[in-house]
């Protein structure tokens, strides 16, 4: 093991009186007193925080922590998953007074808050995407949503929206919260009519936005109508499909203002809920979960309004579905279904639900999603 | 002229001879950063922000307490080794900017043999890891100087293409063959053995042992460098390549030699990114070191040691980053803002070499 030396408040008070920083810092620098009895929450983020999607729907819960009675919000974008990120987050709790934190990208769960969290025992660190084990620090916890849903609910706009029978995806890299996008989209979309395919173009990064366009406008020219992507910010996919022509879903977060004509609906994170509870429950002395996972009814995520361009009888099916997801307990991947190899994955009878774990270790594209995942 | 005279103040002129470049080589980059620094307090008085609140927010993230210290030398080790990889080859006259691939590569191969080893004893294990490393980055990076030197490739575009070509290649390798099937949501390789990680340095605050390799790497290039007559070749050899020749020096040696050296440190930088923070190789590793190297190795003028106060520096301006951005509400590209004036002043500063007046011995002689 690393020998580990943890730099607590008061060892951190003492050197910086030894070196002199204490005693210059305040008089220069203000703002960074606050209120005893106040929280400082810390929110990190590994992109932008106004990039219409992933980063941006984080700074939108942050924004409502922000207008909570007796809390202070501190935020840093592009924020690396290397050493920056421990080094950020020491920062907020040494600096700053931080004592719950939020490191919203995936990978700043393995190795960077589990290498700081038993150092940090008074810090609460709420990671996103990740999943939280029994052996995992007691003062860590993951959260994430069933966004899944979303893109089915998405794939019914998609379904009644296009002409070509054929929809496209823009997908970052063949994780298993990516794949289980791919196919619920698809598989919303067969709800409508089973004879749609879904072509999905990989780019390999998570940010990279000259793939995206590039991506966007090789499934346009390939005569997909409607796409929708999962990569940080759609912002590149949903403003190209538009120039071209193509019906937009969204993702993350609402992207309808960049095209509102052509934009049908979109998977919007809903974090301002889940964030104020948390908050609520940390001031107030309750334990969280370390294991927190919503969908639609729990408000962990919601639909973009349906745009102009949505039919009523598209209108109609999405309201009735959504309905159905609200209660709880819907499967998108329901048998029989192969996978786009041929493979059984669901056989008759058998269904994942939403909450089903097994959902994110996902490894397959099911059959009429035209592409591979290696 | 007065050809007898020595020189004012009782200085021989054999010291001036010797002092007076010295004083140059240090006075004329300090001169350009104060100058980028107040060019760069003029942007932000534009932008209605207080360069002074600015600076003391540099100070205090990034060298005001032991934290501090912490957060900027924990940020040191990739750019000593990524500015070694441009600093040697630019000795030979050779703009290599690819350092980025051998990074990537370099942690790759680490991260393999580590995986393939688990259970071994860190006295085995880690020396091969290492040695792995260094032998997968010093080939990728030899590879643009054999290109350069056999088949006239331009090396600046060969290594910079060859740094995509790395960075592919390795996410392909931790995406596919060597993909830990655990690894769900963010593919990596299989996890190293808590024996096969470097740790911290005993020093108090929690840096690892890549900053004592990264200095130590810096001195032995700079006594290979300017205290051997293997440095000296090369030296000639980027001065002047046609009188290296002539004087029957291998120029071809030393060039795919000290091309593979640099690969071989930026292939370090992997090793110790791997082993001492993530354990594992994965698209982490892409970080952007190589290119902030190229930062560090021109800000140094190619100098292995004065890279060591230069990357130390430019790691406290990043560690101040966040807390420039928490406090004065500005992008964090305000940082790289900074550093792109400085660097610019600091190349144009090139050009006052040898035109100052003040550092010509005659000036001193003439006042006798």
């Amino acid at each position: 093991m690393k020998p580990s030396l943890s730099l607590t408040r008061r060892h951190f008070l003492g050197t910086a009186a030894a070196f002199g920083g204490a005693a210059v810092a305040p008089s220069l620098l203000p703002g960074q007193a606050h209120a005893a009895g106040s929280l400082t929450v810390g929110f990190i983020y590994v992109g932008p925080k106004d990039d219409f999607g992933y980063n941006q729907a984080h700074a939108e819960g942050a924004a409502a922590v922000k207008a909570m009675d007796g809390v202070t919000v501190i935020e840093e974008e592009n924020v690396p998953e290397t050493n920056d990120v421990q080094n950020t987050m020491q920062s907020m709790i040494n600096f700053d007074g931080a004592a719950l934190l939020f490191p919203t990208s995936f990978g700043y769960y393995n190795p960077h808050i589990l290498e700081l969290a038993p150092k940090f025992p008074d810090v609460r660190f709420e990671h996103c995407g990740g999943l939280w084990g029994a052996d995992d620090p007691k003062n860590a916890g993951s959260y994430f949503g069933y966004i899944g849903m979303g893109q089915y609910l998405n794939g019914i706009a998609a379904g009644h929206a296009t002409k070509s029978k054929k929809i496209g995806f823009v997908a970052a890299k063949p994780i298993p919260q990516v794949l289980n996008n791919i196919n619920s989209f698809l598989l919303g979309a067969r709800a409508v009519d089973p004879s749609i395919t879904c072509q999905v173009i990989f780019t390999g990064e998570w940010s990279l936005a000259v793939k995206e366009a590039e991506a966007t406008n090789a499934l346009a020219d390939q005569g997909c109508d409607v796409i929708t992507c999962h990569v940080d910010g759609p912002k590149v996919v949903a403003e190209t499909a538009a120039a071209r022509g193509a019906y937009i879903c969204g993702y993350h977060a609402d992207q309808s203002p960049l095209a509102p004509e052509m934009y049908l609906t979109g998977a919007e994170w809903n974090w301002a809920g889940v964030y104020t509870d948390m908050v609520t429950k940390f001031m107030a002395g309750e334990p969280i979960d370390n294991f927190v996972r919503g969908g639609l009814a729990d408000g962990f995520i919601k639909m973009s309004p349906l745009g102009p361009a949505v039919s009523d009888a598209a209108r109609n099916q999405f309201e009735a579905t959504k309905a159905e997801i609200m209660k709880g307990g819907f499967a998108a991947i329901k048998g029989p279904l192969k996978d786009n190899k041929g493979n059984m994955i669901a056989a008759e009878g058998e269904a994942f639900v939403e909450s089903d774990v097994a959902l994110e270790s996902m490894g397959y594209l099911v059959e009429g999603v035209i592409g591979s995942t290696s | 002229m007065n050809d007898t005279a020595t020189a004012s103040l009782g200085i021989p002129r054999p010291a001036l001879a010797k002092w007076l470049p010295r004083a140059e080589a240090v006075a004329i980059p300090l001169a350009a950063l104060i100058c980028g620094l107040v060019v760069f307090s003029l942007f932000l008085l534009t932008q209605g922000k207080s360069p002074i609140e600015f600076y003391a927010l540099i100070y205090k993230a990034g060298f005001s307490t032991a934290f501090s210290w912490q957060n900027t030398l924990s940020r040191v080790a990739p750019l000593l080794f990524a500015g070694l990889c441009v600093a040697l080859p630019a000795r030979l006259g050779l703009v290599v900017i690819g350092g980025e691939g051998a990074i990537a590569l370099g942690g790759l191969a680490a991260a393999v043999l580590g995986a393939s080893m688990a259970g071994a004893s860190p006295l085995i294990g880690l020396p091969i890891m290492f040695a792995g490393a260094a032998l997968v980055g010093g080939a990728w990076i030899g590879a643009v100087g054999w290109l350069r030197i056999r088949r006239g490739v331009n090396e600046t575009i060969a290594s910079l293409l060859m740094a995509y070509i790395a960075i592919a290649l390795m996410n392909h390798l931790v995406e596919g063959p060597f993909r830990d099937p655990a690894s769900l949501n963010k593919p990596s390789t299989a996890p190293l053995t808590d024996a096969l990680r470097v740790g911290d340095m005993p020093i108090g605050v929690e840096v690892h042992w890549g900053f004592a390799f990264g200095v130590l790497a810096c001195v032995i290039s700079w006594l290979l460098m300017d205290r051997t007559t293997l440095g000296f070749a090369a030296r000639i050899a980027g001065d002047n390549i046609r009188a290296a020749q002539v004087q029957g020096l291998p120029v071809g040696k030393l060039v795919i030699g000290f091309t593979a050296l640099g690969g071989a440190f930026a292939g370090l930088a992997g090793f110790f990114e791997v082993t001492a923070i993530h354990g594992a190789a994965n698209a982490s590793l892409v970080a952007g070191y190589g290119y902030t190297g190229i930062l560090v190795a021109f800000l140094a003028r190619h100098n292995p040691l004065a890279i060591i106060p230069v990357a130390t520096l430019l790691a406290g301006f990043e560690a101040s980053s966040g807390l420039i951005q928490r406090r004065m509400d500005l992008p964090d590209a305000t940082i790289l803002v900074m550093e792109g004036i400085v660097f610019v002043v600091i190349l144009l500063s090139e050009t006052l070499y040898g035109r100052l007046p003040v550092f010509n011995p005659r000036f001193w002689e003439t006042r006798a």
